[in-house]
C-alpha cells in the first residue's frame, strides 16, 4: 500500500510535467514571434486607432471645450443636437451626394477610358502618364489652382475659366463656386479631375489580368468588339471594380481636404461634408465634446457601410483573406 | 492567430502602452522649470515673418544677457496652429510641455483658460497693467489681470488713395452718406468699390459689428456681452440696418462680385489680394491688412515687402442719427500671459517685452504699440493715423465675436453672412446666436 503510495505519484508526476513542458516552451516561442512580429503594429494600431475613437466615444457625452476636467456631463444631448442642426443634415447629404455621382459617372467613365487606352495606341505611356498626373499632385496644390482658375476677378464677374468658356461660345457660365445650388456640382468636377487617373489605372491593371485566350475564343465565336468587353472584359474586372468601388466610398465619406482649400464648406455651408463639419463645429470653436459627437457619427456610418459592402460585395474577393482564420 | 495568443499580445500591447503612457508622464509630473543649474523660459508667439521673428529674438537674447542662468527659447508658430491645437494640447499636458509665456486671446478664450486654472494673476504687475492703460481691459477676467497687450489698434477702411483721386473723390468720406456717395463714383470709374472675403465669414461679419456698435447704445452692448442673451431689439435693428445700406445700391455692390467663394487673406484671388492688385478700392479691416496687402501687391519681394504707396486708412464713418455712442471703433490686440506653474523669471522677462524701450522698437518694425509713450517709436504716418485713431475713439469694442466666444462667434458669422448674400432675415442673426448661446 505505502509502496504503491510512494510509487503511484512517482509515475504519473514523471512524465507530466515532461509533456506540458514542451509545448509551453514551443509556445512560448511562437508567440514571441508573433508579438515580436505583430507587437508593433498591434501597439500602433490601439494607440492611434483604437484608443481614439474610444476616447472620442467617451468626450461626445460631454460638453467639453478642451480645456480643464472632463466634468459636465450632458448625456446624448450633443447627439440630438447634431442630428437637428440642418447644416449637418447638409454635409451628410453631400457626403452621399460624392459617393453616388462617383459610382454612377466616375466608376463607367473609367472603365471606358481604360477599354480604349488597353488597345494599341499611339503615344500610349504619354497618355497614360498625363492621365495620372492629377493624382499625383498634391491635394492643397491642386485646390488652390482651381479656386483661382474658378473664381471670379472682380470687375468683371468672370474668372479664367469662365473666360474660357465665353471664348468657345458659352455667355452666361454659372458662378462655380458661389452658387450654392453649383458648387458641389463643381466639387464633383475637381474631384473626378483629381481621381479619374487612380481608377484607371487600377482598371487597366485589372485587365492586364485578363487571359489573351478568351478574346481569342471570343473572337472565333464571332463576338464584336462591345460584346467582348461587355461579357469577358467587364465580368473580368469585377474584383477590381469591387475595390475600386470601396476606395471611393470610403474616400468620398472622409472628403476634407479638397473642399476645405476649395471652398472651405461655403458658400452658405453649401458644401459642407461631416468632416468639414467635424472641423468647423468642433475643433475650431472648441467645442470638443460636439466634435466628437460629429466624429462617432462619422465613424458608425462609414463602419455600417464597411461592413455591409464587404459582406455583400468583396465576400467573394476577400474569401480566404478574411473570412477563414490562419490556425 | 488562436484566442490565447490574441490575449498574449493584446497584454504586451499594453504593458508597452502603459510604459509608453510612463515615459510620457514622468518629466510632465514632476512640473517646474528649472532644469539643471538654470532657468529655461519658454515663449511661444505667431511671429513666424520677418521682421518679428528676429525682433522676438533679439529681445530674448538681450533678456538673457543681463539675466545670467536663464534661458529663453524662443519659438514662433503660425497663428492658427498656436492658437487651436498648441496652446490648448500644452496647457492641458500642463508642466514641462507648457510654455511659459505664450500669446493669449481676449474675452471669452482668456477666461476658459482662467477658469481652467491655466494662467497666472498678473495684477501685481502694476507698473506693467497701468502702462498699457484701457487697452488691457479684454484681457481682465473679474477684476484680475491675466493677460497684457502688446499690440492693439482699431479696424477701419484701407483704401486705395490712387483709385480714390481717379474716382474724383479729393476727401476721405466723414459720415456714411457720403461712404455711400463715394462707392458709386468708385462703381463709376470701372472698379469694384469695396472687397470682402465672406468665404471665411468673418470679415463680412466685421460689417455687422460696425452696424451693431453703431445702432446699439453702449448699455446694451455691455448687457449682452454679459449675460450673453441677444434679445434687444438693436441687434435685430442692426442687421436692418445693414441690409437697407447694402440694398441702397445696385446689383453686387458696394461688393465684389461673388463674395461668398472669396477667401480674406493669403492667396491672389482673396480680398487682401484684390486690394493689393488693385481690382477693388476699399476693404474693412483691422490693423494688420497693411502686412497682408503688402505680401499680395503683384511682383512683391518675399521678405520685408513694403505697403503700396497708395495705402491709405480711415476710421469707419458714424452714422447719422443712430444710437451708438458717436465715434465707436471696433478693435483688439494681441497679449501675452504668463502660465501658472511658470519660473518667476517670466514675469521679469514679460516686464522687459513691455518695457517701454522695448514697446518702441517694436512699435519701429510697424506696429501699434500699447505701451503709453511707445508710440514716438511709430515712423509710418499710416500707423500713426490708426494709433491716434484708437486713442481718440469714444469707445472701443472688442471683435464681438471674440467677445463672445468661438461657439457663439462662428454662429453668429455664418448667420451674418447668410443675411448679407444669403437668405437670412434681420431676426436669424440673434437668433442663432442665443440657439448658440444655449450650448455652452
Amino acid at each position: 500500500m505505502t509502496a504503491l503510495e510512494t510509487a503511484g505519484p512517482a509515475v504519473t508526476a514523471g512524465p507530466a510535467p515532461r509533456i506540458e513542458r514542451r509545448p509551453t516552451r514551443r509556445n512560448t516561442r511562437k508567440w514571441g514571434e508573433i508579438s515580436l512580429f505583430a507587437g508593433p503594429a498591434v501597439l500602433v494600431y490601439v494607440v492611434f486607432v483604437l484608443l481614439p475613437v474610444v476616447l472620442a466615444a467617451y468626450y461626445s457625452f460631454f460638453n467639453w471645450n478642451g480645456l480643464g476636467p472632463l466634468d459636465r456631463f450632458i448625456g446624448l444631448d450633443n447627439y440630438t443636437r447634431l442630428l437637428a442642426d440642418p447644416v449637418f443634415h447638409r454635409s451628410v447629404y453631400n457626403n452621399f451626394f460624392i459617393i453616388v455621382l462617383s459610382l454612377l459617372i466616375q466608376g463607367p467613365l473609367a472603365i471606358l477610358i481604360a477599354l480604349l487606352m488597353n488597345r494599341p495606341l499611339r503615344f500610349r505611356g504619354l497618355l497614360r502618364a498625363l492621365i495620372f498626373v492629377p493624382y499625383v499632385l498634391s491635394e492643397v496644390t491642386a485646390g488652390l489652382a482651381w479656386q483661382i482658375l474658378l473664381q471670379s476677378v472682380p470687375p468683371a464677374r468672370w474668372g479664367p475659366v469662365d473666360t474660357l468658356l465665353q471664348a468657345i461660345g458659352i455667355e452666361n457660365p454659372p458662378a462655380w463656386l458661389a452658387d450654392p445650388d453649383v458648387v458641389m456640382w463643381t466639387m464633383f468636377g475637381i474631384l473626378t479631375w483629381k481621381y479619374l487617373g487612380l481608377a484607371i489605372i487600377l482598371m487597366l491593371a485589372g485587365l492586364s489580368g485578363v487571359p489573351e485566350e478568351l478574346y481569342e475564343a471570343a473572337a472565333l465565336d464571332g463576338a464584336g468588339w462591345w460584346k467582348t468587353q461587355w461579357y469577358i472584359t467587364v465580368p473580368l474586372l469585377g474584383p477590381t471594380i469591387r475595390i475600386w468601388a470601396f476606395l471611393s466610398i470610403i474616400g468620398a465619406l472622409q472628403l476634407f481636404d479638397m473642399v476645405w482649400i476649395v471652398t472651405g464648406g461655403g458658400p452658405l455651408n453649401a458644401s459642407s461634408t461631416m468632416a468639414v463639419y467635424m472641423v468647423k463645429n468642433g475643433l475650431n470653436v472648441t467645442q470638443i465634446g460636439y466634435g466628437s459627437a460629429v466624429a462617432v457619427v462619422l465613424f458608425l456610418i462609414s463602419l455600417v457601410i464597411a461592413l455591409v459592402y464587404q459582406r455583400f460585395a468583396l465576400r467573394r474577393d476577400l474569401a480566404g483573406a478574411i473570412t477563414g482564420g490562419v490556425r | 492567430m488562436n484566442r490565447r495568443s490574441t490575449k498574449l499580445v493584446a497584454l504586451g500591447a499594453t504593458v508597452g502602452l502603459a510604459a509608453f503612457a510612463l515615459a510620457g508622464c514622468a518629466p510632465a509630473a514632476g512640473g517646474g522649470d528649472a532644469s539643471g543649474d538654470g532657468t529655461t523660459i519658454t515663449w511661444w508667439h505667431n511671429g513666424t515673418g520677418e521682421p518679428l521673428k528676429s525682433f522676438w529674438e533679439d529681445v530674448a537674447d538681450e533678456f538673457e544677457a543681463d539675466h545670467p542662468g536663464v534661458t529663453v527659447k524662443v519659438e514662433a508658430f503660425q497663428n492658427e496652429d498656436l492658437q487651436r491645437t498648441l496652446i490648448p494640447n500644452a496647457l492641458q499636458a500642463g508642466g514641462d510641455a507648457a510654455p511659459d509665456l505664450f500669446m493669449v486671446w481676449a474675452e471669452g478664450e482668456i477666461k476658459a483658460q482662467v477658469e481652467a486654472g491655466y494662467l497666472k494673476d498678473l495684477s501685481g504687475l502694476t507698473d506693467v497693467v497701468e502702462s498699457v492703460g484701457g487697452a488691457g481691459t479684454g484681457w481682465n477676467v473679474d477684476g484680475k489681470q491675466y493677460g497684457i497687450p502688446y499690440r492693439y489698434g482699431i479696424e477701419g477702411i484701407w483704401y486705395n488713395a490712387d483709385l480714390f483721386e481717379k474716382a474724383g473723390i479729393t476727401e476721405p468720406p466723414a459720415t456714411f452718406d457720403e461712404f455711400g456717395d463715394a462707392i458709386e463714383k468708385l462703381s463709376a470709374s470701372g472698379v469694384s468699390p469695396v472687397g470682402v472675403g465672406a468665404a471665411d465669414g468673418w470679415p463680412a461679419a466685421h460689417w455687422w459689428y460696425q452696424f451693431a456698435i453703431k445702432t446699439c447704445s453702449p448699455e446694451s452692448l455691455e448687457k449682452a456681452a454679459d449675460t450673453l442673451d441677444f434679445s434687444d431689439p438693436c441687434f435685430v435693428e442692426a442687421g436692418e440696418n445693414l441690409k437697407a445700406w447694402m440694398d441702397s445700391f445696385d446689383g453686387d455692390l458696394p461688393f465684389q462680385s461673388n463674395p461668398t467663394s472669396t477667401p480674406a487673406q493669403s492667396v491672389p484671388n482673396s480680398s487682401a489680394g484684390l486690394l493689393a492688385s488693385q481690382a477693388t478700392a476699399m476693404e474693412l479691416m483691422g490693423t494688420w491688412h497693411r502686412g497682408e496687402v503688402a505680401k499680395l501687391v503683384p511682383g512683391a519681394p518675399a521678405d520685408n515687402p513694403p505697403a503700396p504707396e497708395w495705402l491709405a486708412w480711415m476710421p469707419v464713418p458714424d452714422i447719422e442719427g443712430a444710437e451708438g455712442a458717436p465715434g465707436a471703433a471696433l478693435g483688439s490686440g494681441d497679449a501675452w500671459g504668463v502660465y501658472a506653474d511658470a519660473p518667476d523669471e517670466t514675469l521679469d522677462l514679460l516686464e522687459y517685452v513691455m518695457s517701454e524701450d522695448v514697446q518702441k522698437r517694436f512699435a519701429a518694425t510697424g506696429e501699434i504699440p500699447t505701451v503709453a509713450g511707445a508710440e514716438a517709436g511709430i515712423t509710418d504716418p499710416v500707423l500713426k493715423q490708426i494709433a491716434d485713431g484708437t486713442v481718440g475713439a469714444s469707445l472701443v469694442v472688442t471683435w464681438l465675436d471674440t467677445q463672445y466666444g468661438p461657439v457663439i462667434g462662428q454662429a453668429m458669422n455664418d448667420a451674418i453672412v447668410a443675411l448679407m448674400f444669403g437668405d437670412g432675415t434681420p431676426e436669424s442673426v440673434p437668433d442663432a446666436m442665443n440657439a448658440a448661446a444655449a450650448t455652452l
